[in-house]
């Protein structure tokens, strides 16, 4: 009996090590020889811990499954029918994820099997300018948050002049609700690799570093064993697939700053300084790591390289929605029934997203607010539902599409502390370099305080300090705190309009 | 600092080197900058003030004020001026509704977090923060503010944890954390200029707090220098000079030069009334660039101190306690008695010694009077003991007796040789250049036998350490020479044009011989050969190779060898005549270079010319309307052998503690003794003045105008900012003797000495003070072929015409280490001390150095049963003395080291009366010691001490 089980870290919390347990000693009491593997995950976090059965080739689904409940996998194989068939494995188009949770996360061997590498093959044969012009045309968008061309970001480190350059993965995912990253490397660590060994050869860097928030021990532990393993079969090293073109990479571990997810306090982290936003210019693109021309990319926008190089650019643009290409990872979380991992093409509203993918609250109760793009994104109310996936839709929105991270709320949230948690927020993750933030989120949440006391001339001061933020800061820590804040002030005054409690 | 005092205004960002220019517009009006300047600073030259905190000229942009965002047409946002390079035709603006309300925004930020004591802030009137508030026009500060930093108490009178107590324990200056607005600059200016970093921002966000040093370190504590960088570039009250608070706000400003090392920094010399409120490093100064070091910016206390003697004082005999004279009385005093030495024991029985402390004019007026009014040439210079080597090595091998470059040259180097000098203590602001100069990327190799600072330091790492055995130098640097021309890296192309080629060819055939390669001198030298191989190679092939040496060099039997070696390296290497390159002396004395200048040499006229050239003394006496006497007279160690023998009585001695800074001591106080008249002109009652009849009272560089000329050949004017406390400028007073001997001087200003010496010395010809008050300050020769200066030497060709090979044979030193000395004395100095000690041991400085130590290996320590803090004897065939020991593998087994700063250790009853071949500069560098362990104070010192207390006995002036 074959057995896919999930290793994903999501899959441990929710005790995925007691149930193969528990799957081995109903295996031995049964007499029935197992073949279990451990992959990544589906992204169905709501079937955590999931099993999934070999059955006639065919994988077929189990979850959430308890250690006490293994029985019934045993009793009833098909379970809860072909995962592939499930309504949330239907209706994604899984590019980036395509391998996630279908093979063994450190098996090279599955990895070619199921596609890797190709994309590398192809990269090396066509050379560093095809490649720039190949991300380019896709209409590839940096998927940290900016929504940068990855294209053009790569010509520019293409077209500078340095001995060195260098490949920066930014894997320190600290949004609320965020997760694609986490699993992408815990799950099909290689594409990662391949990504920014195509980064490499593309702008000419020979060195690369996947800089990971030190809280994903897992995710460190794979790819540091992917690493290992790359080197030898030739991915990594001094010549990459004997190419002659020298590519090398490290893990790097952050210390648990959120700021050090912004591109350039990450590279001052990097380089072993304290994690302070650097002003741009200079654009790291041309001073970046160790002051030599860097790309620094998000974990998905590299991990998505492979699968353009592999299948085309034009096959990867025509997915998505005005000028956001592709698909995006959604991250469903929060109050919701099905949270999770949803790769699709740029285009569905948020209410196809909250309402059907996600099933609605998990509470049952009406949704009030979705807040997209992490902690730093705005609050839509259903009112705004009808917004389309996109980056420039949800700008248009004064909000952010961001990591793509959706986290839902159902109508027993209060905004107004949803507000002073972002200032809150803001105020423990500055960096404390510029003034907007540094003093701004700490003056921010004493005036929402004064809000909540009753105060009403707080709420012009409010809305001055966020303007004063959004244009004021230097990176996006303070000059996105304000869109939780104004969002949750704009869409739901009446959270704000607190009664002065009387003195007497 | 708000400009109230000159315009000397801050354009918020370096200037950019660039040579192509770029034309955009700020305001509607056109600026034309050169690229990679920041619209700031475009906006400034324009005279438009974009508002900012947190830039300021002297570091890189950090953008994290947010006050001088401006708007870009065709650009989103608002981004800051400051980080933000112009480009060709860009329209910017500075100033509209949106940026109004944004920097009102900002600032509302800042004085919600600041405390609103203006009145009474030691800052004000000088604050950037106030002048931003008023800029931007906040009116009102609408924030309750809770959580704060400046309230020592929160509303229920519970202690804040934000508030940290101010911080006073630097001797110079306080850090106040609750006028803190956290813009970086103090961080910035001790990383970027001073290369310390001693200060950090501790904690994020809104806990982001100025640190020193270790969480929970004073300043004192921490690695912080003192250079007062930090302090200078705070914008409001928070690090603040303790003069300021304890004075106020000074009212005007006036630029002159330290009195300190040869570095030359200019100053602003801030003035209340005629009260100095504080020094603050002239930007505009070419040789520091607005950088200083903690003897320059803030031990000037001396100049007030209590020990000053301010009357002149007489005595029949040195046993006898001074008496306080008149003026008038001291000089006819001392006119008598010299007139009557010179009658019983000839013309050339007297002799002057001229300070590297004073000015030219001073020099010039000592050297004058001797060869003028006394009629002999017995005068000579502290730089007998220090670069009198430089001065004949660089004669004969370059043709000029000084340094090749200016400062602004390190800038352009790529790798540099430090020999024998130890800039972080000894010329610091030099070193900070060079520490910019190498995270940039150049290379550093130190041949030092001690494990100096800047060999590993924050950012900073030698690629090459050669520890030499003290008194090898010739054979290192030969040996370097030895691998450049055996392994055919010298630049023949150079030698060929530049140099005389036959003189190479047997140069060459001297030194490619075996003996001097670096295996053959391993054994002498203790340097490991492949590193020395390593650091030749790297020094020929690795760009603008650079060579900055000290006394280390010079001070030594071979001194001058060594001098000749370092030039031949240069010229080996092609090294000469361009930036980036060059042999640079480190000066010790602030005007050391003007003094030999001036003609303080006894065989030299001002201007390094000979005494015996006709030509030469025709134009002086011509002109001082005497005979100058065709005999090279005594040198300082001639003076006192002759005065031992009974011919030479009488000594003029200015600015110059000899008792203390001269080798051998006991030989020094015997000479002293036997003189009939010595007369000390100086601020304090030096160890020389113990042997004094005569006690001039000096005057300090605050009190009198003249001109410095520091180790880069610089002229800087020193200006007077308050009248003499003593009643007289050093040059007046050498006029009133040189006139109480009937010479009938008249100078009424020193501006009249520099025409005069301008007009006899053609390397001064163009020199004036018009002309330094034009351009600042000259580097000589200045002439009509070089109207500006010079500020690099032997661009075309050498002064002498061909640069000279000369062989430089390696001749050990006779003191030699044995059985009863088996280590080796080298010394040295510290930061915060300067030279004898006489200035900064009479300032705070000594919170930092309060005793001379002996550095001495754990290993020979061990063996010696030494234990770190213990009171040792110090002996040397010459003499013993005591002091203590501080265990440090900073010098290398066999070899122990000490500062020479504080008179009770008299590092020189230890060192022997050993000297240069050529210019008799003591061998300082090298004496062969024992040590033992030691209950205190030797014999000597107890003598020493009891005869300089009975020596300084004042008897109360007679009413």
């Amino acid at each position: 009996m074959k057995l896919y089980l999930s290793c994903d870290a999501v899959a441990k919390a929710l005790g995925v090590d007691a149930v193969e347990a528990a799957l081995l000693a109903e295996a031995a009491r049964r007499g029935v020889t197992l073949e279990l593997v451990r992959v990544g995950s589906r992204g169905m976090v709501w079937l955590e811990p999931l099993a999934e059965v070999e059955v006639d080739g065919i994988r077929h689904a189990h979850g959430p499954l308890t250690a006490a409940a293994v029985a019934t996998l045993f009793d009833a194989p098909s379970g809860l029918g072909p995962t592939d068939d499930l309504p949330w494995m239907r209706g994604q188009t899984r590019l980036t994820f395509a391998r996630c949770g279908v093979t063994d996360p450190l098996s090279l061997d599955d990895y070619r099997a199921h596609g890797g590498l190709i994309g590398l093959t192809r990269a090396l044969a066509m050379g560093g300018n095809a490649v720039v012009t190949e991300i380019t045309e896709s209409g590839l968008r940096g998927r940290g948050g900016a929504g940068f061309p990855t294209g053009i970001k790569w010509k520019t480190v293409a077209g500078a002049d340095a001995d060195q350059k260098y490949i920066v993965c930014n894997a320190d995912e600290g949004d609320s609700g965020t997760f694609a990253d986490r699993m992408i490397m815990e799950g099909d660590p290689f594409t990662l690799i391949e990504g920014m060994v195509i980064a490499g050869i593309a702008v000419g860097a020979t060195k690369g570093y996947v800089y990971i928030r030190s809280e994903y021990p897992d995710a460190i532990d794979v790819m540091q064993k992917a690493v290992t393993l790359a080197r030898p079969a030739g991915m990594l090293g001094s010549s990459v697939l004997g190419s002659g073109i020298a590519f090398d990479m490290e893990i790097r571990v952050g210390a648990g700053a959120y700021v050090c997810g912004e591109e350039t306090s990450l590279l001052n982290s990097l380089e072993g300084k304290r994690g302070v936003v650097r002003a741009k210019p200079p654009l790291p693109a041309l001073e970046g790591f160790l002051g030599k021309p860097t790309v620094v990319n998000n974990v998905i926008s590299l991990a998505t390289i492979p699968v353009i190089l592999e299948r085309g650019a034009a096959f990867y643009k025509d997915f998505g929605l005005g000028r956001s290409r592709g698909t995006i990872p959604l991250q469903i979380a929060g109050n919701v029934k099905h949270g999770g991992l949803y790769e699709v093409a740029f285009g569905l509203t948020l209410g196809q997203i909250v309402d059907d993918i996600a099933g609605g609250s998990a509470t049952g109760r009406p949704v009030k607010a979705v807040q997209v793009g992490g902690p730093l994104g705005a609050y839509f109310p259903r009112a705004m539902f009808d917004t389309p996936f996109g980056y420039e839709e949800f700008g248009a929105k004064e909000g952010l599409v961001g990591h793509a991270g959706i986290v839902v709320f159902d109508d027993t949230a209060d905004m107004l502390k949803q507000a002073r948690f972002a200032m809150e927020f803001c105020a423990i993750e500055s960096c404390g370099k510029c003034t907007p933030c540094r003093i701004g989120a700490v003056r921010g949440a004493e005036t929402i305080d004064r809000i909540a006391r009753g105060d009403p001339a707080a709420i012009p001061l409010l809305t001055d300090l966020c303007n004063t933020m959004k244009a004021g800061s230097l990176c996006a820590l303070g000059g996105f705190t304000p869109y939780p804040v104004m969002s949750a002030l704009t869409h739901f005054p009446d959270d704000f309009a607190r009664q002065k409690e009387a003195a007497e | 600092m708000k400009d109230f005092i000159l315009p000397d205004r801050d354009f918020g960002t370096p200037a950019a080197k660039s040579k192509l220019m770029v034309t955009l517009t700020i305001d509607g009006f056109d600026v034309t900058v050169p690229e990679g300047t920041s619209i700031m600073r475009a906006a400034a030259t324009a005279g438009i003030s974009v508002p900012k905190l947190c830039a300021t000229d002297s570091i890189d942009a950090f953008g994290s004020c947010r006050l001088c965002l401006v708007e870009i047409e065709g650009r989103n946002g608002t981004p800051a001026s400051c980080t933000t390079p112009v480009a060709p035709g860009l329209k910017v603006h500075t100033q509209n509704t949106r940026l109004k309300q944004l920097r009102r925004g900002v600032m509302e930020l800042y004085i919600s977090d600041h405390p609103l004591d203006c009145l009474t802030c030691s800052a004000n009137g000088d604050c950037e923060l106030q002048d931003m508030a008023g800029a931007v026009g906040l009116r009102d500060v609408r924030y309750d503010a809770v959580d704060t930093h400046f309230k020592a108490k929160n509303t229920s009178g519970e202690a804040n944890p934000q508030f940290i107590p101010k911080d006073d324990s630097n001797p110079y200056f306080t850090y106040d954390p609750a006028k803190c607005i956290v813009c970086s600059r103090c961080v910035r200016a001790c990383e970027e200029v001073q290369g310390t970093f001693a200060l950090t921002i501790e904690g994020s966000g809104f806990n982001s707090r100025v640190s020193a040093g270790m969480s929970g370190d004073t300043f004192l504590e921490s690695d912080c220098v003192s250079c007062g960088a930090c302090v200078a570039a705070c914008p409001t009250a928070t690090l603040q000079e303790k003069s300021v608070i304890d004075i106020g706000t000074p009212e005007r400003s006036v630029i002159t030069t330290c009195a300190y090392c040869g570095v030359g920094c200019s100053f602003k010399a801030e003035m209340r009334g005629d009260e100095l409120v504080r020094m603050v490093p002239y930007k505009n100064g070419k040789a520091n660039r607005g950088h200083s070091c903690v003897k320059g910016r803030f031990a000037y206390g001396y100049a007030s101190h209590k020990d000053r003697i301010l009357n002149p004082m007489i005595r029949e005999n040195i046993n006898d306690p001074w008496q306080e004279v008149s003026w008038a009385h001291a000089m006819e005093f001392t006119a008598n008695r010299m007139r009557g030495i010179q009658e019983k024991y000839g013309r050339n029985s007297v002799g002057v010694i001229t300070s590297s402390r004073c000015t030219n004019e001073e020099a010039y007026l000592v050297q004058k009077l001797t060869r003028a009014v006394f009629m002999n040439n017995n005068t000579d210079t502290c730089a007998r003991v220090c670069h009198s080597p430089t001065g004949y090595g660089l004669g004969q091998t370059f043709g000029t007796s000084a340094g090749t470059q200016d400062f602004d040259s390190v800038e352009q180097t790529d790798v540099v040789i430090i020999i024998g000098a130890n800039p972080t203590d000894g010329h610091p602001v030099f070193a900070s250049r060079l520490k910019k100069r190498l995270r940039q990327g150049a290379k550093l190799i130190v041949i030092d036998p001690r494990r100096i600072d800047i060999i590993d330091g924050p950012h900073v790492k030698a690629s090459h350490h050669l520890p030499l055995r003290p008194g090898t130098n010739v054979a290192v640097v030969s040996a370097l020479a030895h691998v450049i021309v055996t392994e055919g890296l010298m630049n023949e192309d150079f030698i060929r044009t530049r140099c005389d080629w036959d003189e190479f060819q047997d140069y060459a055939e001297f030194i490619t011989q075996p003996q001097h390669s670096p295996e053959a001198t391993e054994l002498l030298t203790g340097v490991p050969a492949a590193d020395l191989r390593a650091a030749a190679r790297l020094f020929a092939t690795g760009g603008n190779g650079s060579i900055y040496y000290g006394l280390g060099v010079t001070e030594h039997s071979q001194g001058s060898t060594t001098v000749i070696a370092i030039a031949n390296l240069a010229m080996l290497t092609g090294n000469i005549g361009r930036p980036g390159v060059g042999v640079n002396p480190l000066r010790g004395q602030n005007n050391v270079q003007g003094s030999c200048d001036m003609g303080s040499f006894p065989h030299e006229l001002p201007g390094y010319r000979h005494v015996k050239n006709d030509d030469v003394r025709a134009v002086f006496e011509e002109m001082w309307g005497v005979k100058i006497d065709n005999e090279p007279g005594l040198r300082i160690p001639n003076m006192l052998d002759a005065a031992v023998e009974g011919t030479f009585k009488g000594l003029y001695c200015q600015g110059e503690d000899i008792l203390q800074s001269d080798p051998d001591t006991k030989h020094v106080a015997a000479g002293l003794a036997a003189m009939e008249c010595v007369i000390v002109h100086d601020l304090f009652l030096n160890e020389t003045a113990n042997y004094a009849h005569v006690f001039l009272p000096g005057s300090s560089f605050l009190e009198k105008d003249g001109t410095f000329t520091n180790a880069e050949r610089r002229i800087n004017r020193v200006r007077k900012v308050m009248a003499p406390k003593n009643g007289y400028g050093d040059w007046e007073v050498t006029q009133l003797l040189a006139n109480a001997m009937g010479a009938g001087w008249t100078y009424t200003h020193p501006t009249q000495i520099m025409d005069e010496i301008a007009l006899l010395t053609p390397s001064f010809a163009g020199v004036s003070y018009e002309r330094l008050e034009v351009l600042g300050s000259i580097q000589w020769p200045c002439n009509d072929t070089a109207p500006e200066g010079t500020p690099l030497m032997h661009i075309d060709g050498f002064v002498r015409g061909k640069g000279k090979f000369i062989r430089t044979e390696y001749i050990a030193t006779d003191e030699k280490t044995g059985p009863r000395f088996p280590l080796l004395l080298t010394t040295g100095r510290i930061l915060s001390q300067y030279n004898v000690g006489a200035q900064t041991r009479r300032t705070a400085n000594v919170i930092w150095h309060d005793q001379d130590l002996l550095e001495i290996h754990p290993h020979d320590a061990e063996v010696r049963g030494v234990k770190d803090g213990m009171w040792i004897n110090l002996a040397s065939r010459s003499g013993s003395t005591s002091l203590r020991a501080t265990i440090t593998d900073r010098v290398s087994p066999g070899v122990v080291y000490t500062t020479f700063h504080h008179p009770d250790t008299q590092a020189n009853v230890i060192t022997t009366d050993y000297s240069d071949w050529a210019t008799n500069c003591p061998e300082y560098k090298v004496t062969a010691v024992q040590i033992s362990p030691s209950n205190g104070p030797t014999e000597w010192q107890v003598d020493y001490n009891e005869q300089a207390a009975n020596a300084r006995r004042i008897l109360p002036a007679a009413e």
